[in-house]
């Protein structure tokens, strides 16, 4: 009874998403108030809707309802209700549930906080959002509705939830990540609606700007969310390894970076608009490419736990028709009038132009490498495997140049730096950050390696910049203090941001140059000395889990400077789990985390005769990693808070798509005074 | 010509669509090799039983080497079988290997990727069904041959020429329906006195 109530939920809400996509728009077009007043109205019912069909599955799931496949072939009655819960979006036909449930709640929010923006261009966006939801709503009635029953002979139990998912981070990692992705249909809908109206305005920059921010922000904390999976997870002690998954998920991260960043010259000087909504389209069409990447099957990966290539060719036509759709819609549309404004090639502007052809490129690098095994095959040059060796080498010098640019970039000022400032800017960096880099290392007791003098230069001279900004922004007549809360949230949302990039850069660069790690076959008593630490291997015993069996190691660690008698400061306890309905077999490392070291011990295999493969790491500040992460992701959030995005009324009736830059006059004088000021 | 410009992005997209589409109509199990019907790639690669590590974990070779190379495939017909001890899929292979080796089919194997003492300790665990063993650590023949990934089996010929690759998982149902009628039949072709 509930699988079909959700069924028909979902029904309705596609009939209601349908009428959403067309209504609306065809009110603006015939210019009907009425037509473009139901909008809102039916984004709130199709949200409505796709949520009691969202809840109607988790209820399937705690009621360990095994008559319903999706159901069966992800759950069992032995599981807990958390991952019953996660198991949800545990495979395809949840996870497109779970797609469209967010799809809708970015709708309804887009809805309820765009009051200010004229009434056409509402009803425009939350059309185009409708056709997206269109499309997916009939993906999942057509090929993979979650609903679908196993009768008249239901199982009497589930076939369990795939161990690598049953974790704390794959409860929340999806749904980040897809708060993410389909967040950026809000910028694509805002570029599309410009495109359909032919206003590409600073106005619609400005609507777009905190949206994209936010989306932007939970895209960052999903992909940190997998990285940290992985590393603790998978058993690998890695925590990127170029998969062709998580480089579907750095790709819109890295065209929503360039859009951030193109969207604030876009806003204050009225420059790059036609690239903005390129980039707008781009970084929405890369999150439909990761889904479809990630559901088809075309590429095989650690992570494509789904392929079905029937559904593969609806995904394929449906991102056809939306991204050949809206590509043809710019090519038709877009501006092909130049600005009038002109920029120095020492500006913000020429800085931000640098930081996207170096974004750019670095996508157009990682879809090459994740797409080239299949485009090799096509032309017929055989298969050929790219691995972490072509990313490595492409991406850490690109990084690096980008790392050093964006130290200077945001410390210019828009238009035009003059030579003798510039210089006085840079002295102070450009000394100091070299010599902190080798007296850190030195410090720490490390060798000197080019790779991590480079990585350690570029991180400090990014934050040195940085702090320089600040203290030269924060200088006014009613003192430091004063000068300080004068800065807007925009300005500490980049300042969080580029300073959690340059804690990763920090992270990245000694955990790859400085781990240690050690594969080993031990045998309980022994001891194992790895990079100032002594481990321990006191016994292995069986514990029961809810769901699985497992043999679990015991570790004592001690560091090497201490007694013999001493007590040990931790005791690590790897676990190798059998789980009892599929009889997986899977490794849970076990991991003492700390702000400069994490110490990380997995379980292998029993060699006999009690003797075990263990793999003990080492990892020095590898936690920076993800505390950079959340920075950036914190960075992102704080700029949504802006005032400046919703106090500006908007006269809805001005501008053309050849109205000259700035175009409302009002608009123009303060936010060229503000920007040299702010973000 | 500004206009021109603009549909660059439109023709970029169709023609990676295009591309999508095609490898969408492909079973990813069925990938060919780029070298079905060509001969092994030449190579020289230590086998993996002659190394030893020493104390400080850097490898030294012990006594004489055997470097292998192409040669290796002359006279018989042979499975050559990718795996490493990273490769989950191939300890679900292994025990199957273990039987057809049983039955006289000549397998040599490519240790892919590995580092040389946790493979030298997988064969002494679990069995080595290898006439042969090469190690290859750096990947290198591995590029050559266009390894996807681990595991994966070639079908070559007495003359070292390549007929068949299979990616994935050698179990019984793709040995009795795909790899074991091809071998028979490369069998069948040889001259009586090589059988």
């Amino acid at each position: 009874m509930v699988a079909e109530l959700g069924h028909f939920a979902l029904i309705l809400a596609f009939c209601l998403a349908f009428a959403q996509a067309l209504i609306p728009l065809a009110g603006t077009l015939a210019n009907k108030a009425l037509w473009i007043g139901t909008a809102r109205p039916l984004s709130c019912g199709q949200f409505v809707f796709v949520a009691i069909s969202f809840a109607c599955l988790v209820t399937l799931f705690l009621q360990d309802d095994f008559s319903v496949a999706y159901v069966a072939n992800n759950s069992n009655s032995l599981l807990p209700y958390y991952y019953k819960v996660s198991a949800v979006w545990g495979a395809h036909e949840g996870s497109l549930l779970l797609w469209v449930l967010i799809l809708a709640g970015w709708t309804l929010a887009v809805a309820i906080f765009s009051r200010t923006l004229p009434a056409d261009m509402v009803a425009r966006v939350l059309s185009v959002m409708g056709m997206i939801a269109v499309g997916f709503y009939l993906f999942m009635l057509l090929t993979s509705n979650p609903f679908e029953r196993l009768l008249p002979f239901p199982p009497v139990d589930g076939k369990d939830l795939n161990p690598l998912l049953q974790d704390i981070g794959l409860i929340i990692h999806p749904p980040m990540l897809y708060m993410g992705y389909v967040g950026f249909s809000v910028a694509f809908a805002f570029a599309v609606a410009a495109l359909l109206a032919g206003r590409m305005d600073s106005a619609w920059a400005r609507w777009t700007r905190p949206w994209t921010n936010a989306a932007w922000s939970f895209l960052t904390v999903g992909i940190f969310l997998g990285s940290w999976w992985a590393y603790y997870e998978l058993g690998w002690g890695g925590w990127w390894f170029w998969d062709p998954v998580e480089n579907a998920s750095l790709m819109p991260w890295l065209a929503g970076t360039a859009l951030i960043h193109s969207l604030a010259v876009s806003e204050k000087r009225g420059l790059f608009r036609s690239w903005t909504l390129l980039l707008a389209i781009l970084a929405f069409s890369l999150s439909l490419l990761g889904t479809f990447l990630v559901r088809s099957g075309v590429l095989t990966s650690v992570h494509a736990f789904a392929s079905d290539p029937t559904r593969g060719v609806f995904i394929l036509a449906f991102l056809g028709v939306v991204i050949g759709g809206s590509l043809l819609l710019f090519a038709l549309r877009s501006s092909t009038i130049g600005a009038k404004a002109s920029f120095g090639w020492l500006s913000r502007e020429a800085g931000i132009l640098l930081n996207n052809v170096l974004l750019v490129v670095t996508l157009a690098m990682v879809l090459l490498g994740t797409l080239y095994p299949l485009v090799a095959d096509v032309l017929g040059w055989g298969k050929i495997s790219v691995g972490p060796p072509y990313f490595n080498f492409f991406f850490v010098p690109l990084g690096l140049l980008l790392i050093l640019s964006m130290g200077i970039g945001a410390n210019l000022q828009w238009k035009r730096q003059s030579t003798g400032s510039l210089l006085s800017l840079l002295k102070a960096p450009v000394v100091i950050s070299p010599v902190l880099a080798v007296l850190w290392l030195v410090l720490a007791g490390w060798d000197l390696k080019v790779a991590s003098l480079l990585g350690l230069t570029a991180a400090l001279w990014l934050s040195l910049f940085t702090l320089q900004d600040i203290w030269q922004k924060s200088s006014y007549s009613g003192g430091r203090l004063a000068g300080l809360s004068r800065l807007k949230p925009g300005y500490w949302g980049m300042i969080v941001a580029h300073l959690g990039i340059a804690v990763l850069a920090i992270g990245i660069t000694l955990t790859s140059n400085y781990s240690d790690q050690r594969d080993v076959r031990l045998v309980t008593g022994e001891r194992i000395q790895v990079a100032g630490y002594d481990f321990l291997f006191q016994s292995v015993e069986q514990v029961r889990g809810p769901n699985y069996i497992a043999q679990q190691g015991s570790f004592a660690v001690f560091t090497t400077a201490d007694d013999a008698d001493a007590e040990p400061f931790t005791t690590l306890r790897p676990e190798k789990r059998r789980y009892l309905a599929t009889g997986n077999m899977m490794t849970e490392a076990d991991i003492d985390g700390g702000l400069f070291r994490d110490l990380y011990v997995a379980l292998g295999e029993p060699l006999g005769d009690g003797a075990w493969s263990v793999r003990v790491y080492v990892k020095p500040y590898i936690r920076w990693i993800w505390l950079g992460a959340m920075m950036i992701a914190l960075g992102g959030v704080i700029a949504v808070f802006d005032k400046r995005y919703r106090k500006v009324k908007v006269n809805s009736s001005a501008s053309v798509n050849s109205a000259p830059v700035n175009s409302e006059p009002k608009e123009s004088t303060p936010a060229l005074v503000r920007a040299s000021k702010d973000s | 010509m500004d206009r021109v410009k603009l549909f660059i992005p439109l023709i970029i997209f169709v023609v990676l669509a295009a591309m999508l589409y095609w490898g969408l109509g492909r079973d990813p199990n069925a990938m060919p090799s780029a070298l079905i019907s060509r001969p092994v790639p030449t190579f020289q690669l230590p086998e993996l039983g002659q190394l030893k590590d020493t104390e400080d974990t850097s490898l030294v070779v012990t006594g004489q080497p055997e470097i292998l190379d192409e040669t290796l495939f002359l006279g018989q017909v042979s499975l050559l079988n990718v795996w490493a001890t990273w490769c989950v899929s191939c300890r679900v292979e292994h025990p199957y290997l273990l039987d057809i080796a049983e039955t006289g089919v000549r397998i040599i194997s490519l240790n892919y990727k590995d580092e040389v003492e946790a493979a030298q300790q997988w064969l002494e665990k679990y069995g080595d069904p290898y006439e042969q063993t090469i190690s290859d650590p750096t990947g290198g023949l591995g590029l050559d041959l266009g390894v996807f990934g681990a595991p994966e089996t070639y079908l070559i010929d007495h003359l070292g020429v390549i007929h068949y690759k299979h990616v994935g998982v050698v179990d019984d149902r793709v040995w009795r329906t795909t790899l074991q009628p091809k071998y028979q039949q490369l069998r069948n072709a040889l001259p009586e006195a090589e059988k």
